[in-house]
């Protein structure tokens, strides 16, 4: 092309396209470069910025994923297990002179050693040790083998966040607790294994008994209930006013309404739901059912307006190709239209919960940050959710509730990172070219 | 307004008019598309629209099933009657007008479904099989009309979507086709094609013509004077001329016809 411009240009053009082009080619490349180094750039500092809280978390966390646990021999004595009074009975009485037949230089009889003794455990073993008598009344009597919790300080010491070497009136043990705890080591009493009871365990006061399991549930129900009011309700407004809806101004109004309520900060749709759900409805406080429909009010902007783009998306092509051939309005839209939107729609579902996932400030005010020690049966029980547990742990002041909390936190981002995966596997696996 | 002219036009040709359209007019927002047109389109007949990019050739066709009426800013006036009934008569549904009338659009638009249920589609939503057998012959016929089968036939099952561009528009032909219209509507049904399956799709044009009324746009003057009986030519949404096809090429009336046909405008 250069050549004939040239050739048919009369005057003294000289200068070929081709020789312009190389000269503006440096300069063009270096911006491209530059895009490219700034782009990089900021995507490797949003990494690292991800990175730092992971490692903070993660460090700060991963000992709350491990438990130290004690197995003791525990001889039931029926003196003061005695059957007839079952379930009642002196289980720590039991539990404590069992330590102390282990530990040298423990007096039974000194109530002042006795009750340091049973500090050692965690509150909740002399629990178990009567669910497990309970249920077989014939260990009365006899001598079994039990792995307990052992309590927070111990618990502490044993993952080396107790440092040894603080003098004793600054230490939470005393010199003979850390001897006993010694012991008990060398005796190969103590154990470290996975902590399950962070999952299996509801909410406890003691930060070694206390557990997700309730709030997880309770984050379940509340999902649950947010999904089932605002999918079918958000997808069902975005077709009408999408496909349906006459466009005039009220359509308009609608619109900007629609958008302006998936910008409302939170915390109103609390406020709101405390005065009409609660309020005026009387539904129970701290429910999970509640804590849905609060969250299905937040949800429910953002899947319409993620509908909404999705339906858009699909060319117009595909609505006139199936018109033409006789299809009604209702048989174009559901037919054709929403099965190429739903790889959009189910994305922008996906990342509507995973915000409820995380939302806290609504569910704070309608209760669902209540001290709940044990898990919802269903979703008008009290409960608590994933993030409001962690607002309580961290406002917590035994020490272990931070690395609970961390791990709490880990626990969050999890189901966060697989929503969001797989809102993007979809995404991948339905993406279609027309 | 016409109502007493177009009686006496009913009375004498109606066996022979399929489309009769009166002053029509098309608005797109302010752009004047198509300008107080005319025309009678015959039965049995296949009439080729032609006329230089941007006349409205596309517009004008998509009136006869109603088309328009899916773009907002587009304003229909006059009167398109089909049959003796009036299209835009609020009683009548486009639903049952393009069962009537199909279309193959300018773009190959082939649903993103497997090559059957393209085809079976139509017939499945007005419910003209009663029987899998039946859909499939039916399937079958209709891709052979688009002259296609020997291509799918082996992929009945695949995406319409992963075919080249002139195999989705003979899809789509097939697919106009699989809903037996009266009317078949195509708007440069060829240009993506090569001279094999340009031949075969003006057979099938040919052989639709003993029973349908078929209207073609297309840019290629051999092509027109090759399948079509009639001939309208618009320029800048004016219907300028509207003849027998051997007449308009051979014999042009009017002065912008005869540049466009020997290629001074377009
Ligand atoms: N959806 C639309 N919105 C606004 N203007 C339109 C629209 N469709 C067509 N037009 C305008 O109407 C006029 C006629 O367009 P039309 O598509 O009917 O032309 P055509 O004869 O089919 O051209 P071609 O041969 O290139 O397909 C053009 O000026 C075009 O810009
Ligand atoms: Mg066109």
């Amino acid at each position: 092309m250069a050549d004939v411009t040239a050739g048919t240009n009369p005057g003294p053009k000289t200068v070929s396209t081709a020789d312009v082009v190389r000269a503006s080619l440096a300069r063009r490349n270096r911006k491209q470069t530059l895009l490219q180094v700034l782009g990089l750039g900021a995507i490797s500092f949003a990494f690292l910025m991800l990175f730092i809280l992971i490692a903070s978390l993660v460090s700060s966390g991963y000992h709350a994923f491990t438990q130290t646990h004690i197995t003791l021999d525990v001889f039931i004595d029926p003196e003061e297990v005695p059957l007839e009074r079952l379930p009642r009975g002196g289980f720590d009485d039991v539990l404590e002179a069992s330590l102390a037949s282990v530990l040298e230089d423990t007096d039974p009889n000194d109530r002042a050693t006795m009750r340091a003794l049973g500090g050692l455990l965690s509150n909740g073993a002399q629990f178990r040790l009567r669910d497990r008598v309970v249920e077989d009344p014939d260990l009365v009597g006899q001598t079994i083998a039990m792995t307990v919790p052992v309590s927070d300080p111990y618990d502490q010491l044993n993952k080396g966040l107790i440092d040894r070497e603080t003098p004793e009136q600054h230490r939470r043990l005393k010199d003979f607790e850390i001897a006993w705890f010694d012991q008990l080591m060398a005796k190969e009493a103590i154990s470290k294994p996975l902590n399950t009871g962070l999952i299996a365990n509801a909410d406890s006061r003691f930060p070694e008994l206390a557990g997700l399991k309730g709030a997880l549930i309770g984050s379940f129900w509340a999902l649950f209930v947010c999904f089932v009011i605002s999918f079918p309700l958000g997808i069902g407004a975005a077709i009408y006013l999408e496909e349906f809806a006459p466009k005039n101004k009220f359509s308009d109004l609608v619109e900007v309404n629609i958008n302006n309520l998936a910008a409302v900060p939170s915390v109103v749709f609390g406020l709101l739901a405390l005065a009409v759900f609660i309020g005026w409805f009387g539904l129970p406080r701290s429910a999970p059912f509640v804590g849905g429909m609060t969250l299905a009010l937040m949800t429910m902007p953002t899947i319409i307006i993620a509908t909404r783009a999705a339906l858009k998306a699909v060319p117009p092509s595909i609505r006139e190709a199936a018109l033409g051939v006789g299809a009604s309005k209702h048989q174009v839209v559901f037919g054709h239209v929403l099965p190429l939107a739903m790889p959009g729609i189910l994305t922008g579902t996906i990342i509507g919960l995973a915000q409820a996932l995380g939302e806290t400030a609504p569910l704070l005010l309608i209760g669902m940050n209540a001290f709940i020690t044990s898990a919802p049966s269903g979703p008008f029980d009290s409960a608590t959710a994933l993030p409001t547990q962690i607002f309580i742990w961290a406002d917590s002041p035994e020490r272990g509730f931070v690395s609970r909390t961390s791990a709490a936190i880990l626990v969050l981002l999890g189901f966060l990172i697989t929503m969001n995966a797989i809102s993007i596997y979809l995404r991948n696996k339905f993406e279609r070219s027309w | 307004m016409m109502d007493g002219m177009r009686k006496i036009e009913r009375d004498t040709a109606a066996s022979d008019i399929k489309i009769q359209a009166r002053s029509v007019q098309v608005f797109y927002g302010d752009t004047h598309a198509i300008k107080d047109v005319s025309v009678d389109i015959l039965d049995k007949t296949v009439t080729a629209f032609i006329g230089p990019s941007g006349c409205g050739k596309s517009t004008f066709l998509r009136c006869l099933n109603r088309m328009n009426d899916t773009i907002d800013i587009a304003r229909v006036q006059g009167d398109i009657h089909i049959d003796g009934d009036d299209i835009y008569d609020p009683s009548i549904d486009p639903v049952q007008l393009r069962a009537k009338v199909g279309m193959v659009f300018q773009k190959p638009n082939p649903f993103p479904k497997s090559i059957y249920d393209n085809i079976a589609y139509g017939p499945r939503i007005h419910g003209l099989a009663r029987t899998k057998a039946e859909l499939d012959e039916i399937v079958e016929r209709s891709l052979r009309r688009g002259a296609i089968w020997d291509e799918v036939k082996d992929r009945l099952h695949e995406p319409g979507t992963g075919l080249s561009g002139g195999q989705q528009q003979r899809l789509c032909i097939a697919r106009a086709v699989a809903t037996e219209p009266e009317v078949l509507l195509m708007d440069e049904p060829c240009s993506a094609l090569d001279p094999i399956a340009t031949a075969q799709v003006e057979d099938l044009i040919d052989e639709l013509r003993r029973n349908y009324s078929v209207v073609i746009v297309t840019h290629s003057m051999q092509q027109a004077a090759r399948v079509s009986q009639k001939t309208a030519f618009f320029h800048l949404g004016n219907l300028v001329e509207y003849r027998e096809t051997g007449q308009i090429f051979t014999n042009p009336e009017d002065a912008r016809t005869e540049s466009y046909i020997t290629g001074r405008i377009g």
